[in-house]
């Protein structure tokens, strides 16, 4: 199998589509980037996908072509890690939507053969999750061993068992939620705002002249790492602490630490994200609400589901805090699906999900494994 | 095999092959996972403390975190074969509203619980005159969990008012199984399986 040209890093696949849209429209060809790592197994049972979350993509345990830097979750997944590179079959695939090779307003519509810009269609989450079906046919696994992800990845993992039942054993549900809250909504229209904002955007169409609304990104990103942060973790790393100077300037200059790191946040992010790609990712996130095509019943969701479920969620998170998986774990019950679920203790707020944590390594090692001895 | 604590392995050995059951209060899951291994049971469980629901969902037990509390009402009635409450009825706030719950969502239940009237506990305040600390009861009285202490003639008390099957009831000395006789002062321990 490791001489198949579907598998391995880095890899480009153009599906000819279409792909039906929640929003009515399709898609067509579907672009996918993706990355597998380990070894498919005979039967393909040893599946997993990984989904990423907003601004992520799917260098998951592999160096990144821009930042240089490792995997966003080389402590979850590599050799002897809870996903096993050893054991498991690992996918991770840029959503569509997205900046790393996949189908996004980045990239070229057929029919004018220009950047898609704002012509590209607005996507759901189960959009997403139907274009990586597709990518899951073109590699030959119809069942997936697990789906896990955090934040927007965990609304990925989940819409997969509602979708796909039949495709998927177990999911992991990290830090996430069932559906977008109005505070989740607001914070991401003050980033859409941001983008919009700056007169670089120009209606989206600036990829011609290479000169993207920088600013406004930076912005949005600035404000949305905020909440990605807690008060005490913030509190903790910087407190009012001066950034390379002995006292206040009286001026505008990035006086406090904390200033510092996010206008660095903002300014990083920029040079490996498309401005577009973030309006259309945060409208799909805010879309996300998987008790709507059931009536409201959330329960209704998981009616006679097979699937495995295991849900975490960390003490400080207030972005997709304890309550949003709590509802899912309630639903699940009363639906009697095999549902786990912790609340773990971190002082990192949401992106707690994303650092180490033995107890999250622990829980989802266990949870994998016992699926594999059935 | 590690083994049960004796009331748990009352439990089990009186559960039938296959049943669908729902631990309340499941600790780490030492029942559930022996009831999976060795009556092939589809058990869930409820558990309040963090560290214990990483160990159970560690072992592949499918455990959630909550508190008898406030999370058994998402549980659709009669969905269990049993709902087992070990060793936590003393620790809800409302322990007649907890078993109105268990046989809500179980067709039957396990309660288990420790006697405040065994004699020890009797002889402790009567002589101590201080609040009893024993073997099972090993809290002080200020930072027990254990804010309904009850004994086994306030239980059977509780079944007869709110009309209920008792279908079985064990009791433990040590860790020995007793007799029914005075158990009410003999007993550390007793385990009733109930219906509505």
């Amino acid at each position: 199998m490791s001489e198949d040209e579907r598998f391995g890093l880095d890899k480009r696949v153009r599906l000819l589509g279409p792909l039906p849209l929640d929003s009515g429209s399709a898609l067509a060809p579907v672009e996918l980037g993706y990355e597998t790592y380990g070894t498919l197994n005979a039967d393909a049972s040893n599946a997993i996908l990984i989904c990423h979350a907003l601004t992520g993509d799917q260098y998951v345990a592999s160096t990144h072509p821009v930042t240089g830097k490792d995997g966003w979750w080389t402590r979850m997944v590599g050799p002897g890690k809870p996903v096993d590179t050893d054991r498991h079959f690992i996918i991770c695939v840029n959503v569509i939507g997205s900046c790393m090779g996949s189908s996004g307003p980045a990239t070229i519509n057929p029919a004018t053969e220009q950047p898609w810009g704002m012509e590209f269609p607005v996507l759901t989450i189960a959009d997403m999750v139907r274009a990586q079906a597709l990518l899951l046919d073109h590699l030959g696994i119809e069942c997936l061993h697990a789906v896990i992800g955090g934040s927007m990845g965990g609304m990925q993992a989940i819409n997969w068992t509602t979708l796909y039942p039949e495709r998927v054993k177990s999911a992991v549900v990290i830090a996430s939620a069932a559906r977008h809250s109005a505070q989740n909504i607001a914070f991401h229209e003050v980033g859409r705002q941001a983008i919009m904002a700056d007169p670089r955007w120009r209606g989206g169409a600036y990829y011609a002249d290479d000169d993207p609304p920088s600013s406004g990104l930076a912005v949005a990103r600035m404000a949305a790492h905020i909440t990605y942060l807690s008060e005490a973790g913030l509190t903790e790393k910087f407190g009012r602490r001066l950034q390379d100077r002995e006292s206040k300037t009286f001026g505008f200059d990035a006086d406090f630490q904390v200033e510092s790191y996010l206008r660095h946040q903002g300014i990083s992010f920029v040079d490996r994200f498309d401005a577009n790609s973030y309006l259309y990712i945060t409208r799909a996130m805010d879309y996300f609400d998987l008790a709507e095509a059931y009536g409201g019943t959330l329960a209704h969701a998981f009616k006679g589901s097979k699937t495995r479920f295991c849900l975490i969620s960390f003490d400080t998170d207030w972005l997709y805090p304890t309550s949003e998986s709590r509802t899912i774990v309630h639903a699940l019950n009363a639906a009697g699906a095999a549902a786990s679920f912790v609340e773990l203790s971190s002082a990192f707020g949401h992106d707690s999900f994303l650092l180490k944590n033995p107890e999250m390594n622990r829980i989802v090692d266990g949870f994998l494994k016992a699926g594999e001895n059935t | 095999m590690s083994k049960l604590r004796p009331d748990l392995q009352i439990i089990a050995d009186n559960i039938s092959p296959k049943a669908r059951v729902l631990d309340i209060g499941c600790g780490d899951g030492a029942l559930m996972a022996a009831l999976r291994d060795q009556k092939q049971v589809d058990a869930r469980g409820l558990e309040i403390e963090p560290a214990n629901v990483a160990s159970a969902v560690s072992k592949g037990l499918s455990v959630v975190q909550g508190d008898a509390d406030t999370d058994l009402s998402a549980y659709p009635d009669g969905s269990f074969d049993y709902a087992i409450l070990s060793q936590t009825l003393q620790t809800t706030h409302r322990p007649d509203v907890i078993i109105d719950e268990l046989l809500r969502i179980g067709k039957q239940a396990f309660v288990s619980f420790p006697n405040f009237a065994h004699w020890r506990v009797r002889m402790s305040l009567l002589f101590g005159g201080r609040m009893p600390v024993t073997r099972l009861l090993p809290q002080t009285w200020y930072d027990t969990p254990n804010i309904h202490h009850v004994t086994i003639d306030d239980f059977r008390a509780l079944v007869r008012d709110g009309s209920l099957e008792q279908e079985g009831q064990w009791f433990l000395s040590g860790d020995k199984q007793t007799g029914k006789a005075m158990a009410n002062l003999f007993a550390e321990h007793a385990v009733f399986l109930l219906r509505r």
